[in-house]
């Protein structure tokens, strides 16, 4: 189980959930959890969310960033009917395949709500002494979208709006190219994509065109079912 | 076990019997979920395997696969991730038709699936024979696409979808059970959704 801390509106249609777990759980970067409603007649609805939190030293807690989608039973639940106190039913971790341990050069690619997994390994990059061992590029739409807003910006963070762009913005509006990621690259890196299959898909073949080989990638695929 | 406070569960009154427990109907769509990026592969160097504890390995090109007795499967399969979809129509041929030319021997208990993309899943044999498993090249009448596992993939739809290995290459045979790539990473080693069999200890 877990306690329901703090909420954050990231976007206006993302929320972060600070949960107090009520057993200390270590997760690794990249990693999710289940939450699981039971209704009053016993019927159970699960999702799985990834977690956005660096992993804690005291294992209590951790923060899910959930997107709302407008038919999403879960989603929409977490959204409007929960507050602060309220205790939700939490299982996990689950994933050993898509983690960063914060040892090794990453390469972090998402695109929207695919920040969410990354940004436990950037938090984690950042907290360590190897800050600069980890890259992150995202790709979205237009600024009101970017979750982490405003903790994003630094150094190894190379932001790519695709429709609308700040003034002050370099890079003009327009989709995720080969041009993007080429500066982001350490040798050696995992590359960590998620994101929508589309653009995992995408991003895929960007990557070949820099010659970085499909067995240096992992990817997670998001959507409304995942 | 207590509910959760102010949740209905919108869909309940709708619920098909035929979803397995903490699953959904998906509806029309197909979610694509792979650990790997979509390879790219040709039906010209295609082939697929039987082999291990087998009287004899065995290995058919894309023309002689298609030369063996049709089977097809109609009906639902169910991912880990909670979706399910129904009214599927896959074609291709039965695994039984496949392990019938290779003899497994006596001592094969187990089998494991593996991908041209490095991907394995692990499956008890008696879970891929007696018609429950098909090796797969049309869905709904059409080639695989090549993100939904194409040229072909396992279908093993009594178990939880990531058994049904995509872009598979071959099944082996063996008398211990050997955790494939989702099973190492903490899922579990059968997956009856059914008996909600997602991870390991379930």
């Amino acid at each position: 189980m877990a306690t329901v801390e703090e909420i954050t509106q990231e976007t206006a249609s993302a929320k972060s959930f600070r949960l107090a777990l009520s057993q200390p759980s270590r997760h690794l970067a990249g990693q999710h959890f289940l939450v699981r409603l039971t209704a009053p007649d016993g019927y159970t609805a699960t999702r799985s969310y990834s977690v956005a939190s660096a992993p804690e030293p005291s294992s209590r807690h951790l923060e899910i960033t959930v997107e709302r989608l407008e038919d999403g039973e879960v989603s929409s639940y977490l959204h409007d009917v929960v507050v602060p106190g309220d205790k939700l039913e939490v299982r996990g971790p689950v994933g050993g395949f898509f983690v960063w341990r914060g040892d090794t050069p990453a390469l972090l690619v998402g695109g929207g709500s695919g920040i969410v997994p990354l940004m436990a390994m950037l938090r984690l990059a950042r907290m360590s002494e190897h800050r600069g061992l980890a890259r992150l590029v995202v790709s979205v739409r237009s600024p009101s979208e970017l979750y982490y807003a405003s903790e994003l910006p630094g150094p190894e963070v190379v932001v790519a709006y695709t429709r609308e762009a700040p003034t002050c913005a370099l890079r003009p509006p327009g989709h995720l190219a080969a041009s993007d990621l080429q500066g982001s690259v350490l040798p050696k890196a995992t590359v960590f994509v998620c994101g929508s299959s589309g653009f995992a898909d995408h991003v895929t073949s960007l990557l070949a065109q820099i010659d970085i080989a499909p067995e240096r990638t992992r990817v997670e695929r998001f959507g409304p079912t995942s | 076990m207590s509910f959760t406070r102010g949740f209905e569960g919108r869909r309940r009154k709708e619920r098909n019997p035929g979803l397995p427990p903490g699953q959904y109907d998906v509806g029309s769509d197909w979610p694509v979920l792979s650990a790997e990026p979509t390879p790219e592969l040709s039906t010209a160097s295609w082939s697929f395997a039987i082999e291990g504890l087998v009287r004899q390995s065995v290995r058919w090109t894309w023309e002689e696969i298609h030369a063996l007795p049709p089977a097809s499967y109609e009906g639902a399969i169910h991912c880990v991730t909670t979706w399910s979809k129904f009214g599927v129509r896959f074609g291709g041929v039965s695994v039984d038709t496949l392990l019938a030319l290779a003899e497994p021997l006596p001592a094969a208990s187990y089998v494991v699936a593996y991908s041209s993309t490095g991907y394995t899943t692990n499956l008890p044999l008696g879970d891929v024979t007696g018609g429950k498993a098909f090796l797969v090249w049309d869905y709904d009448g059409h080639p695989l696409e090549v993100g939904h596992g194409g040229p072909a993939r396992l279908l093993v739809p009594h178990l939880y979808f990531w058994k049904s290995a995509k872009w598979v290459a071959g099944l082996r045979l063996l008398d211990h059970d050997e955790p494939g790539f989702w099973e190492v990473n903490g899922y579990h080693d059968r997956g009856d959704p059914w008996l909600e069999q997602r991870y390991q200890g379930d």
